[in-house]
């Protein structure tokens, strides 16, 4: 796998808030079709991290490499130009549209006119909601009237739908249900296996355990370290989450 | 909510009453029922304490409802523009000033300036004297939306400040006088017998509109059909098509039934030589030009918000700024050009309102900003964001209109009108609160 270049390098990354570190010289790397999961308590600075990727924020210092070659990722729009797509942990939905606008905020489908063309847009949403959460059936309500999970469902398909290469997913799973979350991991897998490239923010480290194929774990906004998720132990990983401690087998 | 049409769900969820059930057939938005229903309230009520206490009921006439479109037509056309400000959660206090400065800008322009080189009465003046209104009004809006968007100054300072500047400096224009005439073709802006299109040109206005009306319910229906969505039911299509063309025909019938006075009449009959004694002569006014204005500008705002990216993005920011910067959307950007489009709707209305005067004077629209976010607020713009519509800002600046002129025909006083007015507006926000408290929606 380390002979092709990676998806995405972060090199160096510094970012402040007034006196806060928020993330202090961090690096990690990403390849295609693999999943790698960031980890820490809550404050770590992992969303911080990500947040530089898909643009929302900009780093104090440090460089982004996509597919080898230097990225100015400046804001979201810059991001989405290198099809880097986002899951936040806020969902990032405007509460008061419904779900087709929300899943094409940004790139509304028009008619000949130039005119947006809100039915295609709905039948559209409908057909990939029906793949992913076939119980969801509100599509002309404001998404502010829909449950968590279908605001979650709502947010994922947004992501998914738009031929990402890169997705970031800031905790997908937590407003879901466990059929629902069932379905994410297997979406997962599928966009795995078609080469995408995949930060999977979660603290539940037996999704962890399942669907990632590494780990970066960070704490007050440094690096504890990145470890293959199959040469470590579950234990070791809470271990470098907690006390920041690297396991055994890396200090050969 | 983005669409004017609500739902596109399944007529048959529920089997309550009759009349929840029209509206979901129809579609029709149960707050727009309410505000017409407020209005028909407001005139007949004006009608009849007119008619038993003063003995003559003067609202409903068709030269009161004539003057009272025209007389809504310019806090109208701002109050479409003042949705998209409040939409995004921000203010526009500086309208009344902008369209004070605009208004003395043109008046120079085409009194002062253009008749020195194109000759007094050339017809390129009024054309000139409008554009450069118009943009006056666009860059004054575009650099409070610059302050507002980039240097991050809150829109109710650069506003108030602007509401300060503009007034002020249009005062300085013209060091305080009023500059009149304006060019003759320019007053036909503003209304007046002169400056309404006559019968004729009404019935064919009103029949494009009834066009417009029935090609629009037939489009919707063939596009849901394609999508296979659920289509209304005919009865629900035939009730719309019927209540939409009427109300077009009828407010034709309306304007034209208001004759010329006997004046104008007089000197129209001796300029052109007509031998008719000038009692038989009936010359209607038809649709007034502002009142046209207002139309288009309302069916192409109404497009604007509803039908295109620029629209999706003013309620997407107003819904959840954040999730619409992380979309992609330059919210920055956008912000800008909503308060560009305010600063020329400012300048249209300044046409209006100057052109309706015959002249520019230096406290023209004063006190106009808090007409108009009124207007916008009473026509259902929600103050937390995301919420407001075109057509109930327009309904909402005539409800305004309407209490006004009411209370003006029936005699009260300047002070009583004032303390009426800014009870309504109270009023109706806290019914409209009420409303969503109540709505799912």
């Amino acid at each position: 796998m380390t002979q092709q270049a990676p998806l995405v390098e972060m090199k160096n990354i510094h970012l402040a808030f007034g006196g806060v570190k928020a993330v202090d010289d961090v690096s990690v790397n990403l390849f295609p079709g693999e999943v790698v999961g960031l980890l820490g308590h809550n404050g770590a600075g992992k969303s911080t991290l990500i947040k530089v990727l898909s643009g929302a924020y900009k780093a104090d210092a440090g460089i982004i490499y996509i597919n080898g070659e230097r990225a100015n990722i400046n804001n979201p729009r810059d991001a989405r130009k290198y099809n880097i797509e986002t899951i936040y942990q806020t969902l990032a939905l405007a509460d008061n549209l419904d779900a087709a606008a929300n899943l094409f905020l940004g790139r509304e489908l028009v008619n000949r006119f130039g005119l947006v063309d809100d039915d295609a847009m709905e039948a559209e949403t409908r057909k990939i909601m029906g793949r992913l959460n076939p119980n969801f059936a509100k599509f002309s309500s404001p998404v502010s009237a829909l449950s968590g999970g279908q605001r979650q469902s709502v947010a994922i398909t947004r992501a998914v739908y738009f031929n990402a290469r890169i997705l970031i997913m800031d905790e997908p799973t937590a407003a879901l249900g466990p059929q629902e979350t069932k379905m994410v991991a297997d979406l997962i897998k599928q966009l795995k296996s078609e080469g995408i490239g995949i930060f999977l923010i979660s603290h539940d480290i037996h999704d962890i355990m399942n669907l990632c194929d590494r780990i970066s774990v960070m704490k007050n906004g440094k690096l504890v370290g990145t470890e293959n998720v199959a040469d470590v132990t579950d234990d070791e990983i809470l271990g470098m989450i907690i006390l920041g401690k690297q396991p055994q087998k890396s200090r050969e | 909510m983005t669409k004017p049409v609500t739902s596109k769900t399944a007529v048959s969820e529920k089997s309550d009453g009759t009349f929840s059930r029209f509206l979901r057939a129809t579609e029709i938005d149960s707050r727009l029922l309410g505000m017409i229903g407020a209005l028909v309230l407001i005139w007949v009520g004006f009608h009849l304490y007119g008619k038993f206490v003063n003995g003559y009921g003067a609202f409903l006439t068709p030269r009161n409802l004539w003057n009272l479109s025209v007389q809504t037509a310019s806090v109208a056309v701002m109050a479409t523009g003042m949705v998209l400000v409040i939409v995004t959660r921000h203010i526009d206090l500086s309208v009344g000033s902008i369209l004070g400065f605009c208004a003395m800008s043109m008046a120079i322009i085409q009194v002062w300036i253009l008749p020195e080189f194109l000759g007094l009465g050339h017809p390129m003046i009024w054309v000139i004297a409008v554009i450069s209104g118009l943009l006056i009004g666009c860059l004054i809006g575009a650099f409070h939306g610059y302050l507002i968007a980039y240097l991050g100054i809150p829109a109710f300072i650069v506003t108030l400040g602007g509401l300060l500047v503009w007034r002020g400096a249009a005062f300085l224009l013209a060091r305080g006088e009023t500059i009149s005439p304006v060019d003759a073709t320019f007053s036909k802006l503003g209304g007046g017998p002169y400056g309404a299109v006559g019968a004729t040109t009404s019935w064919i206005i009103g029949l494009v509109a009834c066009l417009a009306v029935l090609g629009l319910l037939w489009q919707g229906r063939r596009q849901r059909r394609r999508f296979k969505f659920p289509l209304r039911p005919l009865w629900a299509e035939g009730f719309l098509a019927t209540v939409g063309c009427g109300l077009i025909i009828g407010f034709v019938m309306l304007v034209n039934a208001y004759p010329w006075p006997r004046g104008i009449v007089k000197k129209y009959v001796s300029a052109n030589n007509i031998d008719t004694p000038v009692e038989q002569i009936f010359i209607s006014h038809g649709f007034a030009i502002p009142v046209l204005i207002l139309m288009a500008v309302g069916v192409l705002m109404t497009i604007l918000t509803t039908r295109t990216r620029f629209g999706r993005y003013v309620f997407a920011i107003g819904g959840n700024p954040d999730a619409a910067e992380l979309s992609g959307i330059n919210t920055r950007w956008v912000t800008v050009k909503i308060f560009a489009l305010m600063g020329t709707l400012s300048g249209l209305a300044a046409v209006i309102a100057s052109a309706r005067l015959g002249s520019a004077t230096n406290n023209l629209g004063t006190l106009d900003e808090l007409y108009v976010i009124a207007a916008a607020v009473i026509g259902g713009t929600s103050f937390s964001g995301g919420v407001g519509t075109i057509y109930g800002a327009i309904l909402g600046a005539l409800v305004m209109q309407s209490l006004q002129t009411g209370m003006v025909l029936i005699g009260f006083d300047a002070a009583i009108q004032q303390m009426v007015v800014g009870a309504v507006l109270v009023s109706a926000v806290w019914i409209d609160t009420l409303y969503r408290r109540n709505s799912d929606v």
